[in-house]
């Protein structure tokens, strides 16, 4: 573990520099005019990785921090290299970004915008981080991404999948690597169509939030268009535990199909307490009920056990995929940590390879000139096939996976199987899309 | 009809847990007037003792199996409980399916010493101090607790399902000709609690032990004179609180996989029901958990939201306030305790 | 001096040195050792520790002099800040007016929130806050969205309707919170040798408040008022037989520490605009009891020390991590470097909660009188090593 500032060599030195400066108390000098937030002078830069280390999402969070350990190994030239092999640009080298070694600090988000704000400022006053990253919630991201573009600093989105990061809310300091809830509800609904039909009767329990909302409309939008009728939309509290209340009507709605539009620990608790009042064996206008949860997360699904099992949803990346970048990543990953990454690890990963290789093209870390050279870069390599980091809102737009709970798992971690890869041209909407509307990029600021 | 019918039966279920915990609550603060942050601890624990008893059950070794592969790509690795192992794979199946029931006996010694352990090496220094400093040093034990869990088992919930039997739905309305369908755990664990909290009203008025411990609640240092230990009688029962709390917490186990906070997610609940049952009154604590109980699930009808946007968010302590303010000593409560 | 008793006046002078050279007593590291880790001095940390420090102190009005303990002071805080960023959104960036607004509106409701609760004492006062609180942050959360923006937050954006000044700025960003054209995220960085001390606008705005409130502390406690308040905490009853009507005395102190909170709520949103909902959480309203009583509940000073201590656990030690200790202890040899970090590192990272609870049992097992019992052991102690000591001038009196 060298990936650090703080070596035992930089202590050396340090008490010699600070014997100097105890005897010379009288140098003062005000700050150099720097040309942009903490732009890196010595041989190494610093970038900030902001997840989730308390809370109900510890453990995602937990997950992202391995990846990015991985990240900073592999753009150190340390390690196998990684994704960075089946990168379709080859500016990065191994010898970190631009031959500065890449150092990082670490933060707690608690998934509280306040908190998560407090420990990316505190990384950017103090510790001179030049990007922050990370993340597993929309409200997070979201506050965050907003406070790196006043900063002027590069934001590069970790787990966030509601519709406003890149839409009403989106900066032109923020990028965003992951999927979200329109493209979701494109990639399932033909899947849906194929496997129940056209004529069913969908009832939506959602959590009363942002994302929860968006997720909501995306899903309702596409499967109205395909011939479903939505019977109701029912909102659930963020605090629930125990969904019983919400699931007896549904009993006798005269539904067919139940969205369970929750993430995490309601996710998992929502859909155990559907499968425990029968739903799944239900039938309904002579039709088998079925359940669709339109955002799967492997780690937490695994809470819900064989409650999962033929459950359709989607998921921006999964350890199971063939392709050699796939591939390349799961055997770094799984080698040095055990086990097969999540889709969060994979996309935090994604981000913090695709910043190295922007600030090489574009020979510095000026947040503007980083933009730039992410606006509207195409590549290819990083698992998702052919990936575009649309200009215009700073969504990369790639092929989305549609999942089934699997029936048979051979380990613990083979809780879901790939239904079909929805091409990234029938997920992708116009910037104007509705949706999305209500937000402006404005312009990049390098502070 | 059977819509209304069915959201009592989740009003009873919610309510059962409500009230076990409550109770306890109320067992800890009218014996030992000590106001315990804990609680919710407590209840985690006990789910995470199902946690174990399954992870004890499923422990296995391991055999190489050559024609399958893992995501690696080497040859898998198949693991198969020892239990199956010496008992066959059915027996073995089976007792690793009945974990949760099994979990009870398990949790019972371990909630005892837990309690017993937590009332003598720290809360007993505390019984003279304000109740803000008990506030504060059970929450810390809380905090402690909680982290302790989580460094163990993860953040993520764990699945700990009901046996095959006793996991599926049955037809409640068959009897008088409605379709009531209601899935068996819940129902069980309905039951369990009647039982758990008959099995402590019983206790404290049909034992010599029990007469004693409600004659110290009512006035301790008289017992006291009478040359009765009163203490260590206390201590007992913060044991069995501790207990109740933790049999709460694993029969809770297959309704909602157990984490490592959803002792706090219960913390303020549990609290709203002693306060709204009456603090001191264990017949409040269970009324209360309850009629709580009820009131969140038919709030969160569509009906009633859609009369009343957002209802079932606030439900709990809009009730909470109006009691308060119409009874000011909640349902039961009696009066002078907790008052200064 | 101004009307203060001689250790009041020393104590502010001493709180005014503090806050005022904060900046360096918080830096004590050089910027590129190890301890660095350990440095505080930086503006947003600063600030967080006057801000909620004021906070703590006002609740220590209510707390600390009447014994009710409130567990939905959050809520004030929250209201704080979501006036203030609707001020910066509809009338201007400065801090003043947006400040002033949240102090009015934690004000209204604390007097609503009140006047309903104080009709109880005891626990069922404490749950009647609690309840108030919660309703209040589930519908910030979510049905009150198109005013709170729920999960995300209340934030600014480029097409705010802001009639004294513009939407966005020349080059197209959001205009900064501002006191007169000062700006409040301005800093000013002293480079001396290895170390970096930086001095915040924002910091010193809050920290002039920080000594504002705190001398208003000062007064309310010596005051006849103050004394009415602790006469309420020793025995409400027999000040009721005496005819005496305590509500108006308790219903003032509430709503003043209400007005505190929003204060620092306002202050909050002035540093960074933002207003999260998760600040009216029941954990939040925790916190603020936490702080008063680790700090030592009643004194004048303690509320402002567990505030301090509590936001430093949760920004300092949070931010440790396996690299940061295995750099820490890459002296030793391997075997044991690798035993060190194993046992230090579940108490820091994401560890740093367990460490915050075995620290709230210590305190509240060894110094039942908070951090300021802990401080006057020391006086005390150092004292009776001196011989001549025997003047008794604590700093830190417990106000009872």
């Amino acid at each position: 573990m060298s990936n650090s500032k703080f070596t035992r060599r930089g202590m050396l030195k340090t008490g010699a520099v600070a014997g100097a400066g105890v005897a010379l108390p009288t140098i003062f000098t005000a700050s150099s005019v720097a040309a942009y937030t903490n732009e890196p002078t010595g041989g190494s830069v610093t970038l900030g990785f902001n997840v989730p280390q308390t809370g109900p999402y510890a453990d995602e969070g937990a997950d992202e921090l391995r990846a990015y350990q991985l990240a900073v190994e592999h753009l150190n030239g340390e390690g196998d290299g990684g994704m960075l092999n089946t990168f379709s640009s080859k500016e990065l080298q191994g010898n970190g970004i631009m031959g500065k070694k890449v150092e990082f600090v670490t933060g707690d988000t608690q998934t509280k915008s306040d908190a998560a704000r407090a420990s990316a400022k505190s990384m950017i006053e103090k510790d001179g981080a030049v990007m922050i990253t990370g993340g597993s919630s929309s409200g997070v991201a979201i506050a965050v991404q907003g406070l790196c573009q006043e900063a002027g600093v590069i934001f590069m989105a970790g787990l966030t999948h509601s519709n406003d990061t890149t839409g009403k809310d989106k900066k032109a300091n923020g990028f965003r690597h992951f999927f979200n809830g329109y493209m979701s509800a494109a990639a399932l609904a033909p899947v849906l169509k194929n496997l129940y039909g056209t004529d069913r009767n969908a009832y939506h329990l959602t959590a009363d939030y942002t994302w929860g909302w968006t997720q909501e409309e995306s899903i309702a939008a596409a499967t109205e268009a395909m011939g479903w009728n939505t019977v109701n939309k029912v909102r659930t509290p963020l605090a629930s535990t125990d969904f019983s209340s919400y699931i007896a009507p549904v009993l006798n709605s005269g539904a067919d199909v139940l969205v369970l539009n929750h993430y995490g620990g309601n996710m998992v608790n929502s859909l155990t307490n559907a499968v425990q009042f029968g739903l799944r064996e239900k039938i309904v206008n002579g039709k088998q009920f079925e359940i669709v949860v339109p955002l799967y997360s492997r780690l937490m699904a695994k809470g819900a056990g064989a409650n999962v099992k033929g459950i359709h949803g989607s998921t921006n990346w999964h350890w199971s995929l063939q392709d050699d970048a796939s591939k390349a990543f799961v055997k770094s990953f799984g080698t040095k940590y055990g086990f097969p990454p999540s889709q969060a690890a994979h996309t935090v990963y994604c981000q913090t390879l695709l910043y190295a290789d922007a600030a090489t093209r574009a020979g510095t870390f000026n947040p503007c000139g980083i933009g730039e050279a992410l606006e509207g870069f195409e590549f290819d390599g990083l698992g998702n096939g052919k990936t575009l980091y649309r200009a215009g809102d700073h969504q990369c737009f790639k092929d989305v996976l549609v999942v089934r709970g699997k029936e048979n798992p051979t380990s613990e971690f083979d809780l879901l199987e790939v239904v079909e890869v929805t091409p990234a041209a029938q997920v992708t909407y116009p910037i104007d899309h509705p949706m999305f509307a209500g937000g402006a990029l404005g312009t990049c600021n390098a502070g | 009809m059977d819509a209304i019918l069915l959201q009592v039966l989740n009003g009873l279920d919610k309510g059962s847990a409500y009230a076990l915990i409550a109770l306890g609550l109320t067992l800890i603060f009218g014996t030992l007037g000590v106001v315990n942050f804990a609680h919710g601890a407590l209840f985690m624990i006990g789910a995470f003792c199902a946690v174990t008893v399954q992870r004890i059950l499923n422990l296995s070794y391991e055999t190489v199996d050559e024609s399958q592969t893992d995501f690696l790509g080497n040859a898998l690795v198949v693991k198969t409980p020892y239990v199956e192992a010496w008992f066959g794979a059915e027996t073995g199946g089976a007792i690793i399916d009945w974990a949760v029931p099994l979990a009870i006996l398990f949790a019972i010694p371990i909630m005892v010493f837990v309690g017993y352990a937590m009332e003598r090496g720290l809360i007993k220094h505390f019984y003279k101090r304000p109740h803000a400093d008990q506030i504060l040093v059970t929450f810390g034990l809380a905090i402690v607790l909680q982290e302790m869990i989580k460094y163990f088992y993860g953040a993520n919930p764990i699945q700990t399902p009901a046996p095959e039997a006793l996991s599926g739905i049955v037809n409640l309305g068959a009897i008088i000709g409605m379709d009531i369908v209601y899935p068996v755990w819940r129902i069980v664990y309905f039951f369990f609690s009647l039982l758990v909290i008959g099995g402590i009203f019983s206790f404290l008025r049909f034992t010599t032990f029990g007469m004693v411990v409600r004659a110290g609640m009512a006035d301790r240092e008289t017992v006291g004179l009478l040359g009765i230990n009163i203490d260590k009688r206390f201590t007992i029962m913060f044991g069995i609180a501790a207990a109740v709390a933790g049999l709460a917490g694993v029969m809770y186990t297959p309704i909602n996989s157990p984490n490592y906070h959803m002792g706090m997610d219960f913390l303020v609940l549990s609290f709203v029901v002693v306060v709204v049952g009456g603090m001191g009154s264990l017949p409040g604590a269970v009324l209360a958990g309850f009629l709580l109980g009820i009131l969140e699930s038919f709030a969160s009808m569509n009906e009633i939201k859609s009369i009343i946007p957002g209802i079932d968010q606030i439900i709990i302590y809009v009730v909470a306030i109006i009691i308060l303010l119409v009874r000011p000593r909640g349902l039961m409560g009696r009066k002078g305790v907790m008052e200064e | 001096m101004f009307g203060m008793n001689k250790n009041d006046t020393t104590m502010l002078l001493l709180v005014a040195v503090l806050t005022m050279l904060a900046p360096f007593i918080l830096n004590p590291f050089p910027t590129d050792s190890g301890l660095a880790q350990f440095n505080a001095g930086y503006p947003d940390l600063m600030q967080r520790f006057v801000i909620f420090g004021i906070f703590a102190i006002g609740f220590n009005i209510l707390f600390g002099l009447t014994g009710y303990l409130s567990f939905g002071h959050a809520a004030f805080l929250g209201v704080g800040s979501y006036s203030a960023v609707w001020m910066f959104k509809l009338l201007s960036m400065n801090v003043i007016p947006a400040i002033l607004l949240s102090v009015a509106m934690a004000g209204v409701f604390a007097l609503v929130i009140g006047y309903i609760s104080l009709r109880r004492s005891g626990i069922y006062f404490s749950i009647l806050t609690l309840a108030f609180a919660q309703m209040s942050f589930n519908l910030a959360y979510s049905v009150l969205t198109p005013i709170t923006n729920g999960e995300t937050g209340l934030q600014l954006t480029l097409n705010d309707p802001r009639i004294l000044g513009v939407s966005q700025t020349a080059d197209g960003s959001i205009p900064v919170t501002s006191l007169f054209g000062m700006e409040m995220r301005s800093t000013y960085e002293m480079v001396v040798g290895p170390w970096a001390f930086q001095f915040n606008v924002g910091y010193y705005l809050s920290a002039l408040v920080l000594l504002a409130v705190f001398y208003l502390s000062i007064r309310i406690f010596r005051s006849p008022f103050g004394l009415m308040l602790r006469a309420v905490k020793s025995n409400q009853q027999r000040m009721n037989y005496t005819g005496l009507n305590t509500r108006p005395y308790t219903l003032a102190a509430f709503v003043i520490s209400g007005m505190y909170a929003g204060l620092a709520g306002g202050l909050l949103a002035s540093m960074d605009p933002l207003a999260g909902a998760e600040r009216m959480q029941w954990t939040a309203s925790g916190e603020v009891v936490l702080m008063t009583i680790l700090g030592g509940a009643g004194t004048l000073i303690g509320p402002v020390l567990g505030a301090g201590f509590i936001k430093y656990f949760e920004n300092i030690f949070s931010k440790i991590n396996e690299s940061v200790l295995h750099s820490w202890f890459s002296a030793l040899p391997d075997g044991l470097e690798d035993l060190l970090v194993t046992l230090v590192y579940p108490f820091v990272g994401k560890g740093w909660h367990m460490t915050l609870g075995i620290l709230f049992v210590l305190v509240v097992v060894f110094l039942p009188g908070g951090l300021v019992e802990g401080g006057q052991r020391i006086t005390t102690w150092l004292r009776s090593k001196k011989a001549d000591g025997n003047k008794p001038t604590s700093t830190t009196e417990p106000a009872e």
